[in-house]
């Protein structure tokens, strides 16, 4: 496939991997949330889902099963608005059958992500978020080799409170130590319920983990964003929580973040 | 020969591959020509050797779930605490999720080291008939990664089902990561010539848990693996002040209901959100014991009731079939 100098990554300012040691934390929903942010804010953004077993950012972004195309350059990754400002690419629009499983073992998914990492062709892009799946194995490794060519700005951790998890995201912090991947910060999601009905406040998965994580292991913490049932239904839905409830504490905990993720990228 | 071979180069395919000795590492390693040859794809010998170990083992479950952070390792620990409950009944409890472990931590039991002995490793015993193993036991430190790829996370599972010295049990639970990958290909492959009684699927309400599940249906099916059923977790929460109900996963789909209607698969069970749950575990006590009323340890007493009844019916029924 012939690729312009300096491949398809070369017009692409900064990328920044979402990572967790532990499943169902939340990366998927962080990585769209920060990427609708990011867009708000008038930057060009882009995803790149490489959970190839379990691709969930084509629903949140209500993009469907698009057909995808091929230019001199690769892949045209799917755009979610006319603007062309949030592009995205994921395995889930290589299948046919959406509930079909990508059954395959380690070799075969690094071939793919090699594939997804080069052969997309982004363009322009202010910041190209890369979601992945849990654990510290083939893709994270892969992503990291192929990145490497180009550039990797640093690493998002997502955690929730309680210690199951924060146990896990231990782990993350030390893969990204040995594989030299700045640590931007770590993001406590699912941090507390505050009950629609009589506003007590609930710690569903216990509370304060993030933080301690973040002081423990001298890393920054970037914030904590609630557990919200408009958030989940938005996900759901496909919706833009960020235009339908643009006054809602949650989406401050999210705006938060980013700037704090722009200003980090902007230092390095 | 092991999966990776302590000669082969970094990015070794694994000798099972189909590209063993085929892919471009394989250039200049010692074994190359061997693995072209295919001879390195003759059936493991493990495979006759697990099915050997396994005679001794009556029923072994499976806890699966496409989804990441379902509860996968929370149902399967109190599992094996509610089956373990019977004290005459011997349970084990095998944690495959290489690179997140949570099970030694959900048990109470992080620390904890495990021995090798003439007949293999022993695992650590919570109670004395339940016993786990986990790699969590052989990291030194909280903070240790296992950054493996798929080969050596095989190799680590084989040995775990080959290695270890379980003595005879009525339960082997085994937890594993999400997905439909390596852990879950080897789990599988490991236990053909053994027969596993089935897979406990674990979902969220949420359409977003629901179609990575259903890709786990299908893996299921792939290779033949009966599913025993499926629970919903985290099912609602109710207020502890006002007792109001929300949805904060709401089923926009019409949660596992629907989808095992559609299915035509068994619901074990809702069970629903309660700050406890995640508390306990936490802190490795088993929720069913600190807060036996709570409603979710109510549907969690109600399915493994009638799991138990159901296994131990098929036990009587089909006694001779364990001696063949």
């Amino acid at each position: 496939m012939a690729q312009k100098d300096g491949g398809n990554l070369a017009q692409v300012r900064r990328v920044v991997l979402v990572l967790s040691g532990k499943g169902g934390v939340g990366k998927s929903t962080i990585t769209t949330e920060l990427a609708l942010a990011l867009r708000h804010a008038g930057k060009k953004v882009g995803i790149l889902d490489v959970d190839l077993c379990g691709p969930s950012i084509p629903r949140m972004l209500s993009v469907g099963r698009p057909e995808v195309h091929q230019c001199d350059s690769g892949w045209v990754p799917v755009y979610t608005d006319a603007d062309q400002s949030l592009a995205l690419m994921s395995i889930g629009f290589l299948l046919e059958d959406p509930d079909d499983a990508v059954v395959w073992r380690g070799p075969k998914k690094n071939a793919m992500i090699g594939q997804f990492v080069s052969d997309v062709a982004w363009g322009e892009l202010d910041v190209l978020l890369v979601d992945t799946p849990p654990g510290t194995s083939d893709e994270h490794l892969s992503v990291l080799e192929n990145l490497r060519k180009h550039r990797v700005d640093g690493a998002i951790l997502v955690t929730t409170p309680q210690a199951v998890s924060t146990g896990d995201v231990r782990r993350e912090i030390t893969f990204c130590k040995k594989t030299g991947v700045r640590i931007i910060g770590i993001v406590e999601n699912m941090s507390g319920f505050v009950c629609p009905h009589c506003s007590e406040c609930s710690n569903i998965f216990s509370k304060g983990g993030g933080e301690e994580l973040a002081k423990l292991t001298g890393s920054t913490f970037l914030g904590s964003v609630p557990l919200d049932p408009a958030l989940t239904t938005c996900i759901e839905e496909g919706k833009d929580f960020i235009q339908a409830f643009p006054e809602s504490a949650t989406f401050r905990a999210i705006n938060s973040i980013c700037r704090s993720l722009l200003s980090s990228l902007e230092v390095s | 020969m092991s999966d990776v071979p302590t000669n082969a180069p970094e990015h070794c395919p694994g000798t099972q591959s189909e590209q063993a000795g085929k892919a471009s590492p394989c250039q200049g390693c010692p074994n190359q020509s061997f693995c072209a040859s295919g001879a390195s794809k003759l059936p493991d010998p493990a495979i006759a050797q697990i099915a050997e170990k396994m005679k001794t083992v009556k029923h072994k479950i499976l806890v699966l779930s496409g989804k990441g952070g379902v509860g996968k390792s929370t149902f399967s620990a109190h599992l094996a605490h509610a089956l373990a409950a019977d004290t005459t009944k011997e349970v084990a409890l095998l944690d495959v999720d290489i690179c997140g472990p949570s099970i030694p931590r959900i048990m109470g039991i992080e620390g904890e080291q495990v021995h090798q002995s003439g007949s293999g490793w022993s695992p650590v015993y919570v109670e004395d008939n339940l016993a786990v193993m986990s790699i969590g036991f052989l990291l030194s430190s909280p903070d240790d990664a296992v950054i493996w790829r798929g080969p050596k996370k095989n190799g680590m599972i084989k040995q775990f089902l080959r290695d270890v010295d379980w003595g005879d049990l009525d339960y082997l639970i085994i937890d594993t990561p999400p997905g439909t990958s390596d852990e879950h290909l080897s789990v599988v492959q490991y236990l053909t010539a053994a027969s596993i009684t089935g897979a406990v699927i674990i979902t969220t309400p949420q359409e977003v848990s629901l179609q990575d599940v259903r890709k786990e249906i299908r893996f299921c099916q792939k290779v033949k693996l009966p599913i025993i059923g499926v629970v919903e977790n985290m099912s609602g929460f109710v207020c502890p002040k006002c007792t109001n109900m929300s949805q904060i996963f709401p089923p926009t789909t019409g949660g596992a209901e629907q989808m095992c209607k559609m299915l035509n698969l068994p619901l074990l069970g809702k069970v629903p959100l309660d700050p406890r749950i995640g508390r306990s575990c936490d802190e490795g006590m088993s929720f069913l014991e600190v807060v036996p009323d709570s409603p979710a340890a109510k549907v969690y007493q109600v399915i493994v009731q009638s799991e138990y009844e159901h296994r131990e019916t098929y036990t009587h029924t089909h006694r001779s079939s364990f001696h063949t």
